[in-house]
């Protein structure tokens, strides 16, 4: 966990008084909606269709019990007792008052946590790889760069009013479960050939509208040097960035348009001309911030506890250990993921009584501290594979056991037409109805590993372009009709999906992937060959024969 | 920006002006008594593109009481009842189309 200190902590009340004045001439008519809107959303309140939506920061998907348990009560107080984690580690609160905001960004701030720059034409949210500081083989915890990032670029005057949003994401681990190819700027910490901490820099990712894979800019930045340098790529966006054309203003389609090699000469002469501006990181900063967070202190455990072997017998148990459980850097330690995906359930919702089971069952098993990944999922980070059968019964009395982390009902949805202004087509009933459909564990594992993401319109909040399976909602004559992708994945290894062919109603969607699924397990060479690989090896054609020889 | 009051205003069918309340964001009606109603069978209706203009301009007066008011279609069923005209309007009215997780009272 990160301890704010009391600059954090001025800054974050300063922020919610200032708020509480707004909405008060808001409300009062003194402030006209043209002259609020700005700045309701510089503290993440947009207008959905039914109701105010408040998007909370969950700064690199870490939180810890005692947070978990405010975000919980928000729920509970100011909205309908649940709220949605999104696909880039904050949460989402769908029906909440504009009068009682204040109230509930108070009651956030008192625990640490706001919703500066969750939306608008700012630096958002930094997120980072939710197995953070536990993972094995991670260079080092990269929390501490996005912490580092956090801290320079909040409320930072260049960074406020830029062209349009932008998203930095940063990883430290050979598989990157932090999306940063899909990033305005990702990161890759590693250590180079001379044993120095650096990144690997790449800029121009994104989905929405017109998606790109990042491309590096810079093969290796030194770590005292990443504060300068991503000011550089900032400097070089907010000058050339486009703000004459929504569509055309992302740092994607400058780095487009001017071509990846011009666009680093710009930013290494940029970075030049700016020299010593203060920003080199020395080593006490950025030991000041790693000093802030702090780690649990584990017991030396064996590596297969009594416990395990003798639930080993339990084949409930052992699915979900399968498929939820994952390796610790430390011996006698895991991994949990909580899936927030039961059948039949919306895809990243989970209630306030759920959030506060979670935060006592961390504070049970995982040193109190939860985490938030893009696949809109929970996990515990330190859980002792002692209490493993322990945990996965606490699981399941509050719904949260659901063996399906990374198969094909983990699905990924945006919240689409039931609650989006900007949506064309609804994604959460697609992924319910597919939830049912394949809600027989046995198929879901016998499938594999299966990404379905659903976005309800071109800004792609669910990621489809990256999904294994990309559903994209559109609207046609009024009706809601889906384009669908097959091949994309978000990871190291990122690509964009490849349109298998003419959009599909909305009631034949579901038979449509069930019959995508089926080619897959036809046409696979070998039970360990993924979908995503399979498509590799095939191509798209046999799936769009499969889909479109009988409609 | 075009202003609201300076926007090309076609309708091609029955037509109501649709809000959502400042305060706390419900879903509201333009009603002809020029005020604001949370049912949708109190919205006025309109039938031409400058009665919608009209309507339109009065609700975007109101900024102080709704915010982003635009027009939208409906259906007007035998005996007068009005209905959404579209899916997002549907959403809107009715509200969510899914099964949420269950939430104690």
């Amino acid at each position: 966990m990160y301890a704010y200190d009391e600059l954090d902590r001025t800054l974050i009340n300063e922020r919610v008084s200032e708020f509480r004045d707004q909405v008060k001439r808001r409300l009062s008519g003194e402030l006209t909606e043209d002259e609020f809107k700005m700045l309701r959303l510089q503290n993440g309140v947009y207008l959905q269709l039914h109701a105010y939506m408040f998007r909370v920061a969950i700064p690199y998907g870490t939180l810890s019990s005692k947070q978990l348990r405010a975000l919980a009560r928000v729920g509970r107080r100011y909205d309908r007792g649940y709220g949605h984690f999104t696909t880039r580690q904050n949460i989402q609160f769908n029906w909440i008052k504009l009068a009682e905001l204040p109230d509930a960004l108070a009651d956030l701030a008192e625990v640490g946590i706001h919703a500066m720059q969750t939306s608008g034409n700012n630096m958002r949210n930094v997120t980072s790889d939710q197995w953070a500081g536990v993972a094995p083989g991670e260079v080092e915890d990269p929390r501490i760069w996005s912490e580092i990032l956090r801290q320079h670029t909040t409320l930072h005057p260049e960074f406020s009013f830029l062209p349009r949003k932008f998203k930095i994401a940063i990883t430290a681990s050979e598989h990157d479960r932090a999306a940063i190819k899909v990033h305005d700027i990702g990161l890759r910490l590693y250590k180079n050939a001379e044993g120095e901490t650096g990144f690997e820099v790449l800029v121009g990712g994104g989905l929405g509208r017109t998606p790109f894979i990042g491309k590096t800019i810079k093969p290796f930045v030194h770590g005292r040097d990443i504060l300068s340098y991503v000011e550089a790529i900032l400097r070089v966006y907010n000058q050339y960035g486009r703000r004459d054309n929504i569509y055309k203003a992302r740092i994607k389609i400058l780095v487009h348009e001017l071509g990846i090699e011009k666009f680093a000469r710009e930013v290494d002469e940029e970075w030049r001309q700016m020299g010593d501006v203060g920003l080199t990181l020395d080593h006490s900063v950025i030991e000041e911030v790693r000093s802030r967070f702090s780690y649990p202190a584990y017991e030396k455990l064996p590596h297969m506890p009594d416990e395990l072997k003798q639930a080993a017998h339990d084949p409930l148990f052992e699915r979900w250990r399968r498929n939820s459980v994952f390796p610790h850097k430390v011996q006698g330690y895991s991994i949990v993921t909580i899936s927030l995906k039961p059948v039949g359930a919306p895809p990243g919702d989970a209630t306030s009584d759920q959030m506060d089971a979670v935060a006592d069952l961390a504070d049970r098993y995982s040193f109190g501290e939860i985490r938030v990944g893009h696949e809109q999922n929970l996990c515990l980070p330190h859980v002792a594979k002692r209490d493993l059968p322990q945990l996965w019964k606490a699981l399941d009395r509050i719904g949260l056991a659901t063996p399906n982390v990374n198969l094909v009902t983990d699905i990924i949805a945006c919240p689409g037409l039931d609650y989006c202004s900007l949506a064309n087509a609804r994604s959460i009933p697609i992924a319910q109805e597919l939830t049912r459909r394949f809600a027989n564990h046995d198929t879901a594992e016998l499938i594999g590993r299966l990404h379905i993401n659903i976005s309800g319109c071109i800004n792609a909040c669910g990621h489809h372009h990256v999904g294994h399976i990309g559903i994209l909602g559109v609207e046609k004559n009024g009706e809601e009709f889906y384009q669908i992708t097959i091949g994309g994945r978000a990871d190291e290894g990122a690509q964009m999906g490849t349109l298998i062919g003419p959009a599909i109603p909305y009631a034949e969607v579901a038979d449509v992937i069930e019959d995508i699924v089926e080619a897959y397990l036809a046409l696979r060479d070998r039970p360990e060959e993924l979908f995503v690989d399979a498509v590799k090896r095939l191509g798209v054609e046999p799936f769009k024969e499969r889909v479109y020889a009988t409609r | 920006m075009t202003s609201p009051l300076q926007q090309k205003i076609k309708i091609t069918g029955p037509s109501m002006v649709t809000a959502n309340r400042t305060w706390d964001g419900v879903v509201i009606y333009r009603t002809a008594q020029q005020g604001w109603s949370a049912n949708l069978s109190d919205a006025a209706i309109v039938r031409t593109s400058d009665e919608a203009r009209t309507l339109l301009n009065e609700a975007t007066a109101d900024d102080v009481g709704a915010i982003g008011p635009y027009i939208a279609p409906v259906e007007l069923k035998d005996g007068g009842e009005i209905k959404p005209g579209n899916l997002r309007e549907h959403i809107r009215s009715e509200g969510l189309t899914i099964d949420l997780l269950p939430v104690p009272a």
